[in-house]
């Protein structure tokens, strides 16, 4: 192999990189090609806008809390005292050409951007994507999607309009009930008391460096593990645990996810143009002493307003100090237990499965009725808090009391989502008995054929090879044995208790599966089938050839 | 058709799945190829002309100009242009490339085998037995002293980084307990910034209300932070509804003739709060719902908030104007550690 | 209707059903604000005590008592001046529809000679705050940004900073501004109808609520910088926008990308 690179730019690179060997292997790297792929990369697309919005907006923002006269363009707010923070914010939206788009642009981007990772994180759930050896990638994801929303949050306070201080001092309050270092917090962060003039541009700095800058390096990690562990896919034809199928980097898969890339940035820029979000102009600066009804967060923080605004008064005093629980239950206590039972998750469910196998085939949902039906609860508390952060809204728009609205959220915070999760498993658990009948029966083929003694049935027919390896690649889990107790001589087993528990909840999870087929049976079927289009090969081909 | 995507690559591209291929349009049909390609050219044409008209709508449009649009309705002119023009030369790429990859480039599915991730048992005993004569040569398990200290002083080296952060902000010392409230300090409204005469507020009123000398205060900090815990709201309840007060004796009560001041601060969170409702005399917070009975001493009947909303003792001077008896008696605002 | 019977069992037939559901939820926003055009009610200039008296005892002696002395059904009138009729009824609050927490704007049932009749006889029971005159709500020499500092302190806190009103306890609520008339909004202030608190002039000037009417007027303009405004409700819409339209286009897009060429 003596070929030489006849381009001398692309020489000089291989001579100090040797990158051809790379290159080829990127290349030809090979990307599975489904919808539920791409949410991964809006947010990864919403990220890079934000970064290129966001750069564009601290040319123009100026991160002060220092008081001055507003004298720009917008009429209404002309000789308002305000922050500097607030006027560059109404300069950029007013008097900067192209400031209002990006401001727009960036907001959108930044909604866009929490609200793709949690979607993403939906679809690795659902599919059981972080199964081994993919577990570390879900922990790297459940802190970007904290970080996230952290980011946003500080972004959604940096214009220091009425709306985001409202949410500052709400946050300054939730810092002032975490016990014993609360008030010390406070001062610190704020540079003593509320509102103070330090805050903006400390959280200027870590929203434009710190948190961006470690969330770039856990999207190279992310993405790294990717390209190393493979995509995972969904089962079908030719697909197994042990290839993957798909399009190559170069060119299909290259020219789909750039694309992709363009359409997320158009969509972006369109609603940046289109649709307004965030009218700080309308807000007006923030002051201490005002306040405006419906005042509510960003949609990712919804669910902590939600929890925070149906938590009933709990205040104790506790040798002689003071505990906020009204506070630290719903800001503190239940968004920890949320998130770590979310980055524990596949360590939980592979304890109850006793399962050490890689797994690249992606489950379907049906097949894993436990566990889509803990995420559907999940789902379902989640989305009962974050309906919970409008309940004044609620009220409002439906002519309700949201007195009344809220006793209902706070019942139905515990009863809906142990609903949800039966009715979820009940539907998975009869979608896997129609699978089994698809498998033993075929698909209802709509023709009617009458027998020669005069009764009807309707022909059945094998589903297609596509459909049948789908069914087909249905994993079932044993539940782990109930250990014994003792030996058989008699004498405890020791860590007995904890084999037992690991069983018990095993039967949990995976105990009223509905098996697939055995070969035996099916088998039995696929005689019965050529038994059957014996006699109705002609009409069923009639019939489908319309 | 197939064939001739692959013919010349074979080598080094991924093998294709074994699974059936339909061919697609343009695969068969070279007037749907040129078809598509046409299409595609077109999105990237058309999106170089709407990064044109980008660009000359930013030259062109004055920014106050305002265009009635559909379901829109009066809006910036320049932003829905810019908006526009570049969110479709940027659609437009994208639609563009994706139309070309999913029509013209080759469609066939190729696989690509998995290995296992665990290494070798021969790379797992290689790699421990290099990891032991390093840490022996180092001598860290033969030598405590040396193995200790270092622990100690790696334990012990962030230490400055946090300590560092001490003067971020001051000791928050009493600052929580007091206000800039004193007695026969004057209530002056929010805003207007003039003195309340007792007189003037009839029943059901609301007034919202600030110390007077709050401007001072604040030119000389230089911040809003004595306006964001010294905000009140007066209002004037018939005195036969005043079920309760925090304080005050029939001689010297907390009122005046049935005109109370209250915090503004929520004692939830501290959101300034002011949606009085004459009626029923209950003060509600827009933020989380903790509902304060202003007639009742300030008592939370609904939501979140479990302390009362400080009342302010007030009076009235020998002007008739209203004066503050003091500065409140509780601290005002959430709940903190060193409260009780 | 034969294509669409013949595609329902299609792959993809859900998501379609789905995304137009999305689609459709997401532009409805569009519809949510709708203002109602109102009918400015001018002051009157005389009255006929006599005819305010009997118009009283037809509509709203049920309620209020034949003097205005109220009963179970509703409060005295004596002495809440002409002002608060003037509003009420001008408003169509009163007489009410039907018992409830709140009493709604719609369309008054009364002519402007006879809420002017109405007005003056409850005036004659008891001295109360009297009807404004055109100059005292005239925002000529108004000052809209004082205006809106004013609002955002008196007012923002329960019709919020749209105007578009918000949510008060066990189902009342502050409403919405678009409807009212300046004069109704300074006779708003000095009653203080239903469980809206009183703003005396002496305690929030004339000018302070002339600043304020006039604030209102700017916000009532509808003119959105940013495009749709999502009726103004702030996040909560802006995030139902993106879980329904927004997402639902960047799905189609991923959709698109997924489905095989023909």
């Amino acid at each position: 192999m003596s070929t030489t690179i006849s381009n001398p730019a692309l020489r000089w690179v291989d001579e100090r990189f040797g990158a051809a060997k790379g290159v080829k292997t990127a290349l030809n790297k090979v990307f599975p090609d489904h919808w539920s792929f791409m949410l991964g990369e809006i947010a990864l697309y919403s990220f890079i806008i934000l970064l290129l919005s966001g750069v564009y907006l601290t040319l123009f923002f100026v991160p002060s809390m220092t008081e001055v006269v507003y004298n720009g363009s917008f009429v209404p707010l002309k000789g308002v005292k305000m922050s500097e923070a607030y006027a560059s914010s109404l300069d950029i939206s007013f008097d900067v050409r192209g400031g209002l788009l990006m401001r727009q642009v960036h907001h959108w981007a930044a909604l866009f951007f929490v609200g793709a990772m949690s979607v993403h994180m939906l679809r690795i759930f659902f599919t059981g994507a972080f199964r081994k050896p993919r577990e570390v990638n879900w922990v790297i994801g459940t802190v970007l999607l904290l970080l996230g929303i952290v980011e946003g949050f500080l972004g959604y306070s940096l214009p220091d309009d009425l709306l985001s201080g409202t949410g500052l001092r709400i946050s300054e309050g939730l810092i002032l009930a975490t016990p014993v270092i609360g008030t010390w917090a406070s001062s610190l962060l704020f540079g003593g008391g509320f509102p103070g003039t330090d805050f903006i541009p400390r959280i200027f700095t870590i929203h434009i460096l710190l948190i961006p800058g470690i969330i770039l390096a856990l999207v190279t990690v992310h993405m790294l593990l990717v390209v190393f562990h493979k995509h995972t896919q969904f089962p079908g034809p030719g697909r197994t645990n042990r290839n993957v199928v798909g399009y190559p980097l170069m060119p299909v898969y290259m020219a789909k996810a750039g694309g992709f890339f363009f359409i997320v940035f158009g969509i972006t820029v369109l609603l940046g143009g289109l649709v307004t979000i965030n009218p700080v102009w309308m807000f007006g600066p923030y002051v201490p002493n005002a306040v405006s009804a419906g005042s509510q967060p960003d949609w990712y923080m919804g669910f902590l307003d939600g929890a925070v605004r149906i938590m009933p008064a709990l205040e104790y005093t506790i040798f002689n100090h003071t505990l906020s629980l009204s506070l630290i239950v719903p800001a503190m206590i239940l968004p920890g237990i949320m998130v770590t039972l979310m980055a524990l998750y596949p360590w939980i469910e592979a304890w109850a499965s006793g399962d050490k196998r890689e797994h690249h085939l992606l489950d379907r949902p049906r097949n894993a009725p436990t566990r889509t039906a803990l995420g559907v609860m999940a789902l379902t508390f989640y989305g009962i808090l974050w309906i919970s952060a409008g309940n004044d809204l609620i009220a409002i728009t439906f002519g309700l009391s949201f007195n009344a609205i809220t006793w209902t959220l706070r019942f139905a915070l515990f009863i809906v989502p142990a609903l949800a999760f039966w009715v979820t498993k009940r539907i998975c658990l009869s979608l896997q008995r129609r699978d089994r009948d698809l498998l033993l029966h075929g698909r209802e083929s709509g023709n009617i054929m009458r027998l020669p003694h005069g009764e009807f049935i309707e022909i059945h027919t094998p589903v297609d090879e596509a459909v049948r390896a789908k069914l087909l690649a249905k994993e079932d889990i044993t539940p782990v044995l109930m250990p014994p107790t003792e030996d058989a001589n008699g004498v405890a087993l020791p860590r007995a208790g904890r084999q037992r528990l690991q069983a018990k909840v095993s039967a949990w999870f995976y105990g009223d599966n509905v098996p697939k087929p055995t070969e035996a049976e099916l088998a039995e079927a696929e005689a019965h089938f050529a038994h059957l289009t014996d006699g109705q090969h002609h009409d069923h081909k009639e019939i489908s050839s319309h | 058709m197939s064939d001739l995507v692959h013919h010349e690559s074979s080598t080094t591209r991924p093998t294709p799945a074994p699974i059936p291929h339909a061919l697609r349009r343009a695969d068969i049909d070279p007037k749907a190829a040129r078809r598509a390609e046409r299409q595609v050219a077109i999105m990237f044409a058309l999106s170089a002309l709407f990064t044109v008209l980008f660009v000359i709508a930013f030259v062109a449009i004055d920014p106050s100009v305002e265009i009635g649009l559909p379901v829109i309705g009066t809006t910036s002119a320049l932003n829905v242009s810019m908006g526009l023009t570049f969110g479709l030369a940027i659609f437009l790429i994208g639609t563009g490339a994706i139309h070309w990859a999913k029509k013209l480039m080759p469609d066939v599915e190729v696989v690509e085998e998995r290995h296992e991730f665990a290494s070798s048992a021969e790379d797992v005993a290689a790699a421990s037995e290099t990891f032991k004569v390093g840490a022996a040569e180092s001598g860290v398990m033969s030598r405590p002293l040396i193995r200790r200290t270092l622990l100690g002083a790696m334990a012990l080296f962030p230490i400055p980084l946090i300590v560092t952060l001490r003067d971020l902000g001051p000791d928050p010392a009493t600052s929580k307990f007091h206000t800039m409230w004193r007695s026969g300090m004057r209530l002056h409204t929010d805003v207007s910034n003039q003195p309340i005469r007792a007189a003037d507020i009839p029943v059901g009123n609301l007034i919202n209300a600030i110390p007077d000398g709050l401007e001072e205060v604040e030119h000389e900090e230089g911040n809003l932070n004595e306006r964001a815990k010294s905000v009140v709201v007066v209002v004037r309840i018939d005195p036969a509804d005043i079920r309760s007060q925090q304080g005050g004796t029939a001689e010297e009560p907390w009122d005046y003739n049935g005109i109370l001041a209250f915090s503004k601060v929520c004692t939830h969170v501290g959101c300034p709060i002011s949606l009085y409702e004459q009626r029923t005399h209950h003060l509600l917070c827009p933020c989380h719902q903790s509902t304060f009975d202003l007639a009742d001493g300030g008592k939370v009947v609904f939501g979140p908030a479990a302390r009362p909303m400080p009342q302010l003792a007030i009076t009235v001077d020998s002007e008739g104007y209203l004066v503050a008896q003091g500065d409140f008696t509780v601290p005002i605002g959430p709940s903190f550690w060193e409260l009780s | 209707m034969r294509f669409l019977a013949s595609q329902r069992r299609h792959p993809l037939a859900g998501f379609a059903v789905m995304l137009a559901a999305l689609v459709v939820t997401g532009l409805s926003f569009a519809a949510i604000d709708s203002g109602t055009e109102q009918v400015a009610a001018d002051t009157v200039s005389e009255t006929v005590v006599a005819q305010g008296k009997t118009l009283f005892a037809e509509g709203c002696s049920s309620c209020h008592g034949l003097n205005a002395e109220g009963t179970t059904d509703g409060p005295s009138l004596i002495g809440v001046g002409a002002a608060a009729v003037d509003f009420q009824v001008s408003s169509g609050r009163m007489p009410m529809a039907a018992q409830g927490v709140q009493a709604p704007r719609k369309q008054s049932i009364y002519t402007e000679e006879e809420i002017a009749a109405l007005a003056a006889w409850v005036a004659s029971t008891g001295p109360g705050p009297a009807i404004p005159e055109p100059s005292d709500y005239d925002t000529t020499n108004a000052d809209l940004s004082a205006g809106g500092e004013k609002f955002r302190v008196n007012c923002a806190q329960c019709h919020s900073f749209s105007g578009g009103g918000g949510a008060l306890t066990n189902g009342k609520y502050a409403p919405n501004l678009d409807a009212a008339t300046a004069k109704q909004i300074y006779e708003a202030m000095i009653t203080g109808p239903q469980n809206m608190p009183v703003f005396s002039d002496t305690t929030l000037t004339k000018q302070d609520k002339q600043d304020i009417i006039r604030y209102i007027e700017e916000l009532r303009k509808g003119s959105n910088p940013g495009g749709l405004d999502l009726g103004q409700y702030g996040p909560v819409t802006e995030g139902l926008f993106l879980w329904t339209a927004g997402f639902a286009a960047l799905i189609a897009a991923a959709i698109w990308i997924g489905v095989k060429a023909k």
